[in-house]
């Protein structure tokens, strides 16, 4: 806290320089639209620490309900602890430590009341590397719906698979083999069995993690086109290192910094005429 | 330009050097599997060349008369009379008869030696299984003793020992072979009966037993509970100062001698909760906590080898902590555990100062009357015979030597 006040001091006193313009206010308040009518999701003063160390200041945001909202910033601004403390994977980080309120449709998903099983259930994952299960592909789009005893029948199973595939555009490609292992596909096929694995529980919102980055142009490109078709029916936050594909694909973006929310706009906004100047900086490729 | 050809030059000339020490490596390889492959084989050929002979054994045949009167019994239905039987009666008898121009009591006293002392009790076994026999007189083959088989194996070799035989007793046998009353047969007893005192009637089938059940408590009992804690400590437990001082103390345990652990068993298992000697639930009990260390320590490699990203996966997709583990991560590991497992299980099968500790030495006769109370373990018995026995002897327990060595 002291370090804190002490910076801000610092950061106070350099304000009249025009050269460091470019640094973080310390009693920075997010520029933008933040906060929506009956959001999905709703992020209150949220603070992350790894050990001693802050990674998150006070993130206030909403998700609205089926909207696409694309996270940017620069490497280690904090953008994918924010994403993972969404859906309450930073529980799995030793000494991680999460303050403030998360709201998914109105609950706290940080009360010790509620089961995280449940949370993960309703807000599932897309990871930076393509990670299948080491199993067929039938079976690793089978063991959301297995685990949380979805499906009532091997028809019906078999009906998930099917459905989740088909919605994940991966089905025409490999019909012919689902009991093949899923670690034999390419690498835009893994990331599209994720997503349909992710897909298969049905869940409210889909967090994606920079799904993209190990994969080449077409993959990515058949990605982007299945984020579109996807938001008809979920909500999607996404994590992204690429400007072009937070324009393409999102409504909004939000722009973090070194571990502060500085703007949230319509995307076509954020890449027309931003208001802060950071987030300019930023687009406009002075830093990143 | 002239700089890339001089690089260009450069990579060629080195490809040379390169390819060489490649080619000398390989060879290198091969030859350390020509040492290994030359080892093993000279370890087998030595084994066979000198221990087959105790496959076989020396038999003589007599003319055993079952005589009632002799024996001293009047109903083979009585359970008492058989044990009070005068057993080796019969086998005295019978040399006599054979040997008639013998008198004399030291003769016939040596006579009496050429068979092994447990004959009479092998006629016991069969006049029981066959009541029939009783008064009658029936030609059959008997174990000879050790010293009378030492001799003939090594006269049919064509360098004869025999120092520890008398003279009469020589002449005795080379009248036998001429009539063809002495032959080798196969030793059954080695694989079907327990140690004795007497090498003739010694085999390994109790020590063989006692080695396996003592094993199967071990892996009953070291596997689960080691996968488990392992488990616990790799995926549960929260790291703090406390799991830091279970995990040290567990990799300090790994280089515990093992003979402590064999005190330990003494103290707690024989001493405190009183559990009788010799049982292989004693040797099962300390062996387990010798190989624990092992399991653990290698399980926990196992486990830290699967990667995350399967954790993150199926984490991200709402399985709780225990079905990560259930279905993820121990299909991933179990390969590395089963190493674990049969690498502590070596360990313990060749492993011989915990059992003397405790105790696992008894001399049994016959095993499997007395399975659930006393029994030898393999490692024990093999260091002892070569003690045991005089010299000569060695050659008798030449093979199991050899699973002795095998299983250290």
């Amino acid at each position: 806290m002291k370090e804190a006040t002490a910076a801000t001091k610092t950061a106070k006193d350099s304000k009249s320089s025009p050269k460091q313009n470019l640094e973080v206010d310390q009693a920075q308040v997010t520029v933008g639209n933040r906060f929506c009518e009956n959001p999905k999701m709703s992020m209150r003063d949220v603070n992350v620490f790894y050990g001693d160390k802050q990674a998150i200041y006070d993130v206030s945001v909403d998700i609205a309900k089926n909207e696409v909202i694309a996270m940017i910033g620069p490497s280690g601004c904090g953008k994918s602890t924010f994403l993972r403390s969404l859906n309450r994977m930073n529980d799995t980080v030793d000494g991680c430590k999460v303050e403030g309120e998360v709201l998914l449709d109105g609950d706290n998903i940080y009360h010790k009341n509620l089961d995280v099983v449940e949370l993960r259930a309703r807000v599932g994952m897309v990871f930076q590397k393509p990670n299948p299960f080491p199993k067929s592909i039938f079976e690793n789009i089978a063991y959301g719906p297995k685990i949380h005893g979805l499906a009532d029948s091997r028809v019906d199973l078999d009906e998930i698979v099917e459905g989740s595939l088909k919605k994940a555009g991966l089905w025409e490609e490999v019909k012919e083999r689902l009991h093949q292992p899923g670690t034999g596909l390419s690498g835009g096929q893994q990331q599209r069995l994720c997503i349909a694995r992710a897909i298969a529980v049905s869940p409210e919102v889909i967090l994606m993690d920079e799904p993209c980055s190990a994969l080449d142009p077409i993959a990515t490109a058949r990605i982007e086109e299945l984020i579109e078709e996807l938001s008809q029916n979920f909500t999607i936050a996404i994590v992204t290192h690429s400007m072009q594909q937070a324009a393409r694909v999102s409504n909004r973006t939000a722009y973090f910094h070194l571990g502060k929310l500085i703007e949230v706009n319509p995307t076509e906004q954020v890449f027309t005429m931003p208001e802060h100047q950071l987030t300019e900086a930023y687009i406009t490729g002075r830093f990143g | 330009m002239s700089n890339s050809m001089d690089n260009l030059q450069k990579i060629k000339n080195s490809l040379k050097r390169r390819s060489r020490s490649e080619t000398r490596f390989r060879l290198y390889g091969r030859v350390a599997i020509a040492i290994g492959l030359a080892a093993v084989l000279a370890l087998f050929v030595d084994i066979v060349s000198k221990g087959h002979g105790a496959f076989k054994a020396t038999y003589i045949q007599v003319d055993v008369h079952y005589d009632a009167d002799l024996l001293g019994i009047t109903s083979l239905a009585d359970e008492s009379q058989l044990m009070q039987a005068n057993w080796d009666a019969l086998t005295k008898s019978a040399l006599r008869n054979k040997f008639s121009e013998v008198s004399g009591r030291r003769d016939k006293r040596q006579l009496y030696k050429l068979l092994s002392n447990g004959t009479g009790f092998d006629l016991k076994e069969h006049l029981v299984v066959n009541p029939l026999l009783l008064g009658e007189t029936e030609s059959k083959w008997l174990l000879a003793d050790d010293d009378i088989d030492t001799y003939y194996k090594s006269w049919l070799d064509g360098e004869p020992y025999d120092a520890r035989l008398s003279k009469k007793q020589v002449e005795w046998i080379d009248q036998l072979h001429q009539q063809g009353h002495i032959r080798l047969q196969l030793n059954t007893n080695l694989l079907t009966r327990g140690d004795s005192r007497e090498p003739e009637q010694a085999g390994i089938y109790g020590a063989v037993m006692g080695s396996l059940l003592t094993l199967m408590l071990t892996l009953m009992l070291s596997f689960p509970i080691g996968v488990a804690a392992a488990i616990y400590l790799e995926e549960f437990a929260s790291k703090n100062r406390f799991t830091d001082f279970i995990e040290v103390n567990i990799n300090n345990l790994a280089a515990v001698p093992s003979i402590i652990f064999g005190l330990l068993g003494l103290a707690v298992f024989i001493n405190f909760f009183h559990v009788p000697r010799s049982v292989p639930i004693v040797g099962g009990l300390v062996l387990t906590l010798m190989t624990l260390p092992t399991i653990i320590i290698t399980s926990r490699a196992a486990i830290k080898s699967v990667p995350p990203s399967i954790r993150e996966a199926a984490l991200g997709m709402g399985a709780s902590r225990y079905q990560v583990v259930l279905h993820h991560v121990l299909p991933l590991a179990l390969p590395g555990m089963l190493t674990g497992a049969i690498i502590g299980m070596a360990q313990a099968l060749g492993e011989t100062a915990p059992l003397l500790i405790i105790g696992l030495l008894h001399l049994l006769r016959i095993f499997l009357r007395f399975l659930p109370i006393l029994l030898p373990c393999c490692p024990y018995k093999f260091s002892y015979w070569p003690i045991a026995q005089r010299e000569p002897l060695l050659k008798r327990h030449q093979l199991p030597l050899w699973y002795c060595c095998h299983s250290c």
